[in-house]
C-alpha cells in the first residue's frame, strides 16, 4: 500500500501554494510607484521653502506616526502648534496643513498606500480634499 | 551546550548579514541569491522527503483507534476517532492538522500522596496552536508583498488581525502570539527538566530562528522602520523573475529575509518536516476496516510454517489414543 | 531472583532525570526489570539466528563477528519496508506529550521510558547513518554509533515497553512507539537476543500450537477438567467437539486459558454459553493458540505463527471462526492476519446461526470477537440471565490495549457485563477506553523474574482500581485478555489486595440459566452464590 496517488496529489497542492507568487506575477511589469510632489501648490513656493515638515527620510517612514502623534495633540490636547527639528512650528492639520501643498491624494497619499495595500483610516474621519487637475 | 550552540548560531547568522551588507555591500547575495537558492532547496527538499517517505509501503493496517469500533449497528461507532470510511478519516486528520486534536487530550500525570492523579495541561496545546496559526497568518499577511494588486482575502486577513487599531502602523495581534508562544515553547523546554532532558540542539534551532525572524520582523514595523516600499520591489522584483535591489531599504530587512532563507534551506532537513509528515501517518490516516477490507502488503512474502501434516506426525499416535481424529491412520 | 520491595517503598518514585546526559549515560542492568536471555534449543526450533544459551548479566552476549552490520543492513532494509518506521524517526519534534503517558515512566521514573526518549535510543542511530545532519554533526545532531552500549541499552528498553500504543494516542502526528519497539526487538531477534520467557513459548506455539505446549492430549485433559466442575456446578454436562471436520465455526482462544486460574473460569464460560446455543463448533488442537507471542520477536515469525489459524479452518472446512478473550492476540487478528494469510475466501462472511446477525465488519476476515457475539446474542434476548447471581460482585472493567487502541471493542463487553451484572463502576476517564492503561506485563514481559518492573508497569491501572475499590468496593476487575487475567492478578494482590480478576465470560456463564440446570449454589469458582452461604 503505498497511496501514491493521494501523496502526489497532496505534493502538486504544497506546490502550487508555494510558488502561487510566482505565477501570479510572471510576466508582469514590476512598477515601482512614482510619488508626484510637484503639485501647483509646491511649484508656487519659492525654491528654498520646499521642504515637508520634517525631512523626506523621516516623512517615508514616520509619518503616520507624526499625523497619530498630531491627532493626539489637537484632539486630547487642544494643541495646534507643532515645531520640527529645525524649530520651525507649523499648524497641526492633515487637511489644512498637510494637504495644503500635497494637493493630490490620489498621487501622492494612494500611490503608495494602495501598492503596498495598506488602508489607513485617515478619511474614515477627515474629509478628502477634491481632486485638482494639474 | 545543546541550547548555546544553535542560539550563537542564530547571532552568527545575524552578524554574517549585517557585515555582508552594511560593509561589503553584498545586497544582491542576501537580497536575490540567497532566497532563491533557499527556496529551491526547500521546495526539491520536501519533495525529496515525501518522496522518500512515500517509496516504503504501508505494509500493515495499523490506525490507532480513539473511540468505539463500527461493529453491531445498535452500538453507536465513533466515526471521527475510530473512522471505518474516507469521510471519518478526513474529519480525523483535518482536526488533528487543524487543531491539534491529540495534543488536546494531553494530561499531566503526577504521583501525589501515593496515588496517581491526572491533571489538566493544555498549556502545550495552546501555545503549539497559536504558534502554529499565527505563524500561518503572518505568512499569509506577507503575500502583500508578493501581488501587485492585493486578493481582497489578504486585506481581509490583514485587517482582522489588526482590528484592535492600536497604534500606527496598526499592531498586528499575531505579532503578539508568535512573541510569546515561541518563547513559552523555549522556557517550557529549559524549565520542565524532563523536556530539557529529552531536548536536542536540533529542537532549539528552529525556535531561536523563529523567534530571531519575528523580532526583527516586529522591529522593521514598529521601531526601526526600513524603506518598505522597497521593500516591496524587491520582492515583487523576486517573484516576477526580474530581481532588483532597490536603494536604501536598511539592513534589519536583509536580516529578516536571510533568516528566513535559513529556515526554508533548514526545513526539509529537519524536525520540521513534521509538516508534510503528519499527513503520512498511519496510525491516523487509515480507516480502522481491516476487517473489512483485505489490506494488502507488497512484500508480503511466503514463510516457513509448520503444517498440520508435520503436527498430526509427530503427535499421531496420542491423538489416536485421545480419541481425535487424524488424516492419516 | 531479586527481592521485591513492599509497595510504599516501590511508590517512592523520582520522575526528576538526572543531570547527566542520556547519551553518556550507559543502561545499567536492574535485577527484577528484565527477563532471562533465550535458550539455545528453543531458538534452533525456529531456525533463528545466533541459537545459543545466553544471559544480558554476562559481559559477553555470544554476538555473531559481523553483529553490527546486521543490525544496520537490517535497519535500512525495514526503513525502506515500513513508512510507518521511516516516518517516525523523522517527525517527532521532542514536544514531551508523551512523556508521562508511560505506564512504565509513570511507576518506574526511568527518564528512557519515556516514550520519546525509547525512540530516541533507536533514532540516534538511524541519523548517524541515514541522515546527513547526523552524519556530519554526530552528536550535536542528536546522533551516535551503534555501539555495544546501544545495543544492550536497546535491549534493556526495547524490553521494557508493552508496545500498549497509548503514547501514540497523545502524540500529535500519532508516532507509536510500538512499531520501534517492534522494529528494535525485530533487529536483535537477528543476533539471538530474545528472551527466555518469549521464545520458549513460541518454540512451543511452533511445534505444538500453543504457548504453553500442551499436546493435544493435555489440552483435551484440561478441557476434560472443567467439563467435570460444569457438571458439578450446573448438572449439564457440555460435550465440546475437537478437529472435527464440517463444523460450522471454529473456535480460537489463548491458551492461558486452558491452564491457569481465572482463566479457565473463562473457558468454562466458553463451554457453557456454546453449549447453551447449540452451534456447530469444534476447538483444534493445531491451532489451539490465539495469542502470538511471535509479534514479540519478529514480524516473520508472527507469521509464521499466526498462519495457523486459517489453515487450520480450511482443513476443517468451517464457515466462520470466532476469536476469545485476548488482547494482543486481537490486534494480530484485525490489523495483520488478513494481510499475512489472507484472503481467507474458503470461508463465508460470518453469520450468528442464532441471531442471523451478519457480522460486516469482519467481511474480509471472517472473525469475530466473541463478545461481539455474545453482545448481539444478549441484545437479541436470545440468552436467559440471571444477574443475580453476580450481585457478590462490584465490577469494574479494565479495556485490554490492544482491543482499545488496535481495534476499538469498547462498548461490546460493557453491554455484555451490565447484562449480567447489576454492580459495574467504571475507572477514571483517563484510564480507560482509548486511554486505557497497560497491565504493565504485555508483550512477553509477564514472566517472574522481571517482577519490579511488572508491578511498576502495573501501576498505574492498579491505582485506578484502588480508587474504584475506596469509593465503590469494587472487588473484580474484568477484562478481555488473557495476559491480563494471568498478570493483574499478581498487581492486584501486591497493589490492591482484596480484588480479583475475571474475564468477561465468567460472569456470563455465572448469569446464564442452562435449559435444565440444577438450582446452582457455587460459582464457576467453587463459593457460594449470593444468598447461599452458609449452605455447605
Amino acid at each position: 500500500m503505498y497511496d501514491s496517488g493521494k501523496i502526489i496529489v497532496g505534493l502538486i497542492i504544497f506546490l502550487a501554494l508555494v510558488t502561487f507568487p510566482f505565477y501570479n506575477n510572471i510576466g508582469k511589469v514590476n512598477a515601482k510607484p512614482e510619488l508626484k510632489i510637484d503639485t501647483p501648490e509646491i511649484q508656487k513656493l519659492p525654491e528654498q521653502e520646499r521642504k515637508c515638515v520634517e525631512t523626506k527620510e523621516f516623512m517615508r517612514g514616520g509619518h503616520m506616526q507624526l499625523l497619530n502623534d498630531w491627532r493626539d495633540s489637537v484632539v486630547r490636547n487642544g494643541n495646534r502648534v507643532y515645531t520640527n527639528s529645525a524649530h520651525k512650528t507649523f499648524n497641526m492639520s492633515l487637511q489644512n496643513e498637510c494637504m495644503r501643498c500635497h494637493s493630490n491624494k490620489k498621487d501622492f497619499c494612494d500611490k503608495c498606500h494602495n501598492y503596498m495595500a495598506v488602508v489607513p483610516y485617515c478619511w474614515d474621519c477627515h474629509i478628502a480634499p477634491k481632486e485638482k487637475k494639474l | 551546550m545543546k541550547t548555546l550552540f544553535p542560539f550563537f548560531a542564530v547571532i552568527v547568522l545575524v552578524l554574517l548579514v549585517f557585515a555582508g551588507v552594511n560593509m561589503a555591500g553584498m545586497q544582491f547575495l542576501f537580497g536575490v541569491v540567497i532566497p532563491y537558492a533557499a527556496l529551491a532547496v526547500f521546495l526539491f527538499g520536501v519533495l525529496y522527503r515525501v518522496v522518500k517517505w512515500g517509496s516504503s509501503p504501508v505494509p500493515f493496517h495499523i490506525p490507532t483507534t480513539c473511540g468505539q469500533q463500527k461493529s453491531l449497528p445498535w452500538i453507536k461507532q465513533n466515526k471521527i476517532e475510530n473512522p471505518s470510511g474516507s469521510l471519518g478519516v478526513i474529519v480525523r486528520m483535518a482536526l488533528e492538522v487543524l487543531v491539534f486534536r491529540s495534543l488536546f487530550r494531553n494530561l499531566k500525570t503526577e504521583l501525589k500522596d501515593g496515588k496517581v492523579v491526572y491533571g489538566l495541561e493544555k498549556w502545550l496545546w495552546m501555545a503549539g496552536l497559536a504558534f502554529h496559526w499565527s505563524f500561518l497568518i503572518i505568512l499569509v499577511r506577507h503575500l502583500r508583498f508578493f501581488a501587485e494588486n492585493v486578493p481582497p482575502v489578504i486585506k481581509l486577513i490583514e485587517s482582522l488581525d489588526s482590528f484592535l487599531q492600536v497604534g500606527v502602523p496598526l499592531f498586528y495581534i499575531t505579532d503578539a502570539v508568535i512573541l510569546l508562544a515561541v518563547t513559552y515553547l523555549f522556557f517550557r523546554r529549559v524549565y520542565i527538566p524532563q523536556i530539557k532532558y529529552i531536548s536536542l540542539a536540533s529542537d532549539y534551532f528552529p525556535l531561536f530562528l523563529i523567534l530571531g525572524i519575528a523580532i526583527s520582523g516586529v522591529l522593521m514595523r514598529y521601531f526601526f522602520k526600513v524603506h518598505i516600499v522597497g521593500v516591496k520591489q524587491l520582492a515583487m522584483g523576486l517573484v516576477s523573475l526580474k530581481p532588483s535591489i532597490p536603494e536604501g531599504i536598511g539592513v534589519l530587512f536583509y536580516i529578516h529575509l536571510f533568516l528566513i532563507s535559513v529556515l526554508f534551506a533548514y526545513f526539509p532537513f529537519s524536525k520540521l518536516m513534521h509538516l508534510g509528515g503528519v499527513f503520512l501517518s498511519p496510525t491516523r490516516n487509515l480507516a480502522n476496516n481491516s476487517r473489512e477490507v483485505r489490506h494488502i502488503n507488497p512484500w508480503n512474502y511466503p514463510v516457513h510454517v509448520h503444517t498440520y501434516e508435520e503436527y498430526e506426525n509427530d503427535f499421531r499416535d496420542k491423538m489416536k489414543k485421545a480419541g481425535l481424529p487424524v488424516e492419516k491412520e | 531472583m531479586a527481592k521485591l520491595e513492599k509497595p510504599e517503598e516501590l511508590i517512592k518514585i523520582d520522575h526528576t532525570p538526572p543531570k547527566k546526559d542520556w547519551m553518556d549515560t550507559p543502561a545499567e542492568f536492574k535485577e527484577g526489570m528484565y527477563c532471562w536471555g533465550a535458550k539455545g534449543k528453543d531458538l534452533k526450533i525456529l531456525d533463528f539466528p545466533n541459537a545459543r544459551d545466553w544471559s544480558p548479566k554476562e559481559e559477553d552476549w555470544k554476538l555473531p563477528e559481523n553483529w553490527k552490520d546486521t543490525i544496520l543492513e537490517a535497519m535500512a532494509d525495514r526503513l525502506s519496508k515500513y513508512r510507518s518506521f521511516r516516518l517516525f524517526m523523522d517527525i517527532c519534534v521532542r514536544c514531551g506529550a508523551c512523556a508521562d503517558k508511560c505506564h512504565f515512566f509513570i511507576g518506574g521514573g526511568d527518564p528512557k521510558n519515556m516514550p520519546v526518549l525509547r525512540a530516541e535510543l533507536m533514532r540516534s542511530v538511524y541519523r548517524k547513518y541515514h541522515t546527513t545532519g547526523g552524519k556530519i554533526f554526530g552528536k550535536t545532531a542528536g546522533a551516535r554509533e551503534l555501539t555495544l552500549d546501544v545495543l544492550k541499552e536497546w535491549w534493556y528498553y526495547f524490553y521494557q515497553c508493552t508496545e500498549c500504543r497509548r503514547c501514540s494516542v497523545f502524540c500529535p502526528y500519532g508516532i507509536d512507539t510500538a512499531e520501534i519497539t517492534m522494529m528494535g526487538r525485530e533487529f536483535m531477534n537477528l543476533l539471538g537476543l530474545n528472551t527466555g520467557w518469549i521464545s520458549g513459548p513460541v518454540a512451543n506455539c511452533y511445534m505444538k500450537g500453543n504457548h504453553l505446549g500442551l499436546e493435544p492430549h493435555a489440552i483435551m485433559n484440561s478441557i476434560e477438567g472443567m467439563i467435570d466442575d460444569i457438571e458439578t456446578i450446573t448438572g449439564i454436562r457440555v460435550n465440546p467437539s475437537f478437529n472435527r471436520k464440517g463444523a460450522e465455526i471454529l473456535f480460537v482462544t489463548p491458551s492461558g486459558d486452558l491452564f491457569a486460574d481465572p482463566g479457565t473460569f473463562t473457558c468454562m464460560g466458553y463451554l457453557m454459553l456454546f453449549h447453551e446455543l447449540g452451534i456447530d463448533y469444534t476447538w483444534s488442537t493445531y491451532a489451539s493458540e490465539g495469542g502470538n507471542f511471535g509479534f514479540f520477536t519478529s514480524n516473520e515469525t508472527a507469521k509464521r505463527l499466526n498462519s495457523k489459524i486459517y489453515a487450520e479452518a480450511k482443513r476443517l472446512g468451517v464457515k466462520w471462526i470466532i476469536g476469545g478473550e485476548c488482547g494482543h492476540m486481537w490486534r494480530v487478528l484485525s490489523q495483520y492476519m488478513d494481510t499475512w494469510n489472507g484472503p481467507a475466501d474458503f470461508l463465508e462472511v460470518p453469520k450468528s446461526p442464532i441471531t442471523g446477525t451478519v457480522f460486516d465488519n469482519a467481511k474480509s476476515m471472517k472473525m469475530v470477537h466473541v463478545t461481539e457475539f455474545t453482545a448481539d446474542l444478549i441484545k437479541n434476548g436470545k440468552l436467559k440471565l440471571d444477574p443475580r447471581r453476580n450481585d457478590n460482585l462490584k465490577v469494574t472493567y479494565h479495556d485490554s490495549c490492544n482491543t482499545a487502541r488496535g481495534m476499538g471493542l469498547l462498548e461490546e463487553p460493557r453491554y455484555i457485563i451490565n447484562n449480567v451484572c447489576n454492580h459495574f463502576y467504571e475507572m477514571p476517564d483517563n484510564t480507560i477506553r482509548e486511554q486505557t492503561f497497560c497491565c504493565g506485563s504485555g508483550t512477553g514481559l509477564n514472566a517472574s523474574e522481571n517482577m519490579e518492573l511488572r508491578m511498576r508497569g502495573g501501576l498505574p491501572r492498579a491505582n485506578a482500581v484502588k480508587h474504584v475499590r475506596d469509593q465503590h468496593g469494587v472487588n473484580m476487575l474484568a477484562n478481555i485478555c488473557a495476559i491480563d487475567r494471568a498478570t493483574l492478578s499478581a498487581s492486584m494482590d501486591y497493589w490492591v489486595p482484596g480484588v480479583k480478576v475475571t474475564g468477561v465470560h465468567e460472569l456470563v456463564a455465572n448469569a446464564l440459566i442452562m435449559k435444565g440446570e440444577k438450582e446452582r449454589e457455587t460459582d464457576l469458582r467453587g463459593e457460594p452464590l449470593p444468598g447461599k452461604e452458609g449452605k455447605e
